[in-house]
């Protein structure tokens, strides 16, 4: 990879900036974009850079459009990526079903800002937590990853992009503005110290491939386009040779296998952080920017020689069920903050069971949680 | 004639889908065999072809096709095929839509793809109606044409597809019908050679749909309609002002055809300029 694609060193950068060079350095070189704050800057930063790596900007007539040609550029042959917000995240579900149907990897970035509709475009939101696993229509399955620093947001995206090509399907990075705008120390590591994971592109010979017969992890081998195979992709019901067969034989076991391929090996894909959970009575769970404010008040809880603990979801889906219904078996009670009125904290709450309290932070956005509202939460948990 | 002969059967059919879903006296078929003919002329590599479509009975036109194949979403084929275009120009990309799908859920996609004049030849099959539903009124259905969303007669007034090609900027734009297969298939030639967006509109037949409800009952019954309503290009020009303002006719031919600069050499351009190694 050349040097220019990956800018190894110490950069002072926003969230939106490194989200847009880790797709650099992860091999991104199609971008297809529409304006939308709080998420310009990544579209701004890939119609500056993508030339200079040999690669294609376009900005579309909307955000439908946009995660279109990211579909037809990945069968093209390219890795890409789009960003937007609420109001374009909304446009963009009905192809993120396509690409979760037709098994397409790309990523899509999504600086939250605070909803519904319009509503607070230059302000935090954490709003689109279960419309990202929801929004679009019928089953499935999605792997969502929130940062909580421009660095990660960097890490991240390369992240997004290797779950993308070893899961084949559209990965969503759900940042939030406050990181989005956050200035910060990113560091870019060496471009031969990135680990990437190659598109999975089958072996086989045109005459035996089957384009949706999956391997052994439930994940089909992928082709790109003008190579002889010949194959059709359709957004119907499919069989293992791609074309459509609309009956409940071939409908069962397709959706079972395109979200079993993320349930069966979540085990591989779980990401949190594990902060002071061991003799913890109370646990924080968390995401994103609210993360350093809940880190914030856990820390005081300790100095106060309250047992706090924080578990910081890196993953949001797949919800990390093991870990969260271990600590519900020994723990008083769960405090989930969001910058929602009350999103995964449902989903720490279905999990947790009715055994202890799971109680939610609300906050309808605009500005990150005052400290002392999660405080006084865990407070009244400890009681 | 215009039945595929063996040769274009072979070569390019997915045989194990047929028959296929299109009714009888459907256009689609016609517009299909006019479409690999007009490959098979230019001698286009079928492995480095794409077929790109959206929804509705012309976008199922790729999965009857032994080539790559994508069958997207309602309208959105054409910003697809640009991504398509976009990460390997060295494709023909070949987008099937129809009135409703292009005109009506995709009219933005194609007003801009025209604008960027990306490398795409597109063929809408203007059949005057969602068909695949059950015949609803679409963006080109005539004043007064009776649908099942417009029970007592269409009030709207249709888009001239071809026009709003022109006007959006393709470089190739040329409207056929059904009942001029040999024309459509020279117009799609001409279309798949054009550096450019290319855009082919053939007025169909849709007995079972449309024209079960408007007195065309039988496919050969919208030929009957096609030549009684349509003129060529050249006779048309022909015609003094006053006629041409009261004949009341769909201008059919090659009806634009201009060198203009391309979006993917355009861009290839722009990288040569900003390429670091």
């Amino acid at each position: 990879m050349s040097e220019q694609a990956v800018l190894t060193g110490e950069h002072f950068m926003t969230g939106d900036e490194a989200a847009a060079e880790g797709g650099l350095a992860a091999g991104c070189r199609f971008f297809g974009g529409y304006p939308i704050t709080p998420a310009t800057e990544v579209t701004e930063v890939m119609a500056k850079r993508l030339p200079g790596v040999g690669g294609v900007f376009i900005q579309m007539e909307d955000e439908m459009a946009s995660m279109n040609t990211l579909l037809g550029a990945a069968w093209g042959g390219m890795k890409s990526m789009t960003s937007t917000s609420g109001p374009g995240f909304s446009l963009m579900m009905e192809n993120l079903g396509l690409g979760i149907i037709t098994e397409t990897p790309c990523v899509l970035v999504n600086v939250q800002r605070g909803g519904p509709s319009t509503g607070l475009p230059t302000l935090v939101g954490q709003q689109d937590m279960m419309q990202a696993k929801w929004g679009s229509h019928g089953d499935y399955e999605i792997i969502a990853l929130a940062p909580s620093s421009p660095q990660e947001a960097f890490d991240f995206t390369i992240h997004a992009f290797n779950f993308s090509e070893q899961y084949r399907l559209p990965v969503l990075l759900m940042m939030d503005e406050s990181v989005g705008h956050m200035f910060e120390k990113v560091v870019i590591p060496k471009a031969e110290d990135i680990k990437l994971v190659p598109r999975r592109i089958t072996k086989d010979k045109p005459a035996d491939y089957l384009p949706f017969k999956p391997d052994d992890d439930l994940v089909p081998p992928m082709i790109e386009f003008g190579e002889g195979y010949r194959v059709h992709i359709t957004g119907l019901t499919h069989d293992e040779k791609g074309y459509p067969v609309i009956n409940a034989e071939a409908q069962q076991p397709l959706v079972r296998r395109l979200c079993e391929k993320i349930t069966k090996n979540a085990d591989k894909i779980y990401m949190y952080d594990e902060r002071e959970l061991d003799d913890a009575e109370v646990v924080v769970i968390s995401y994103g920017i609210t993360a350093r404010i809940a880190q914030q008040v856990v820390n005081e809880c300790r100095a106060e020689g309250k047992k706090v603990g924080h578990l910081r979801l890196i993953t949001c889906w797949p919800f990390p069920e093991p870990i969260v219904r271990k600590l519900a078996d020994r723990i008083k009670g769960f405090v989930v903050p969001e910058i929602n009125l009350g999103q995964m904290s449902l989903e720490v709450e279905r999990v947790a069971g009715r055994g202890i309290p799971t109680i939610c932070v609300p906050n309808a956005g605009g500005e990150v949680h005052n400290p002392e509202d999660i405080h006084a939460v865990i407070r009244e948990v400890l009681k | 004639m215009f039945r595929p002969s063996k040769h274009i059967r072979e070569k390019y059919l997915e045989e194990e889908m047929w028959p296929s879903i299109f009714c009888q006296g459907c256009g689609i078929g016609t517009v299909m065999n006019a479409t690999l003919r007009a490959i098979d002329k230019v001698g286009l590599d079928i492995d480095q072809t794409i077929f790109v479509s959206g929804i509705g009975c012309s976008s199922r036109v790729p999965g009857y096709l032994d080539a790559d194949g994508l069958h997207t979403t309602h309208g959105r084929a054409i910003a697809f095929a640009t991504g398509v275009k976009l990460a390997n120009p060295e494709l023909t990309v070949i987008v099937f839509t129809g009135d409703g799908d292009m005109a009506g859920i995709g009219g933005n996609h194609f007003i801009h793809a025209a604008r960027r004049n990306v490398d795409l030849t597109v063929i809408c099959v203007n059949n005057y109606n969602y068909g695949m539903t059950g015949t609803q009124v679409s963006p080109t259905t005539p004043v007064g044409g009776i649908t099942m969303t417009s029970p007592y007669g269409n009030v709207e007034s249709p888009f001239d597809l071809s026009a709003l090609a022109i006007g959006a900027g393709a470089a190739y734009v040329a409207k056929w019908a059904t009942m001029y297969p040999h024309e459509m298939m020279t117009a799609i030639k001409k279309g798949i050679e054009k550096k450019g967006f290319a855009f082919i509109e053939t007025l169909a037949a849709c007995p079972t749909g449309y024209g079960r409800k408007n007195k065309m009952k039988e496919g050969k019954d919208h030929m009957l309609w096609c030549k009684e309503n349509t003129i060529g290009k050249s006779r048309y020009e022909r015609l003094s002002e006053q006629e041409q303002n009261s004949c009341g006719k769909i201008v059919i031919g090659e009806l634009r055809n201009i060198e203009k600069p391309e979006f993917t050499a355009e861009w290839s351009k722009l990288v040569e300029q900003h390429y670091m190694e």
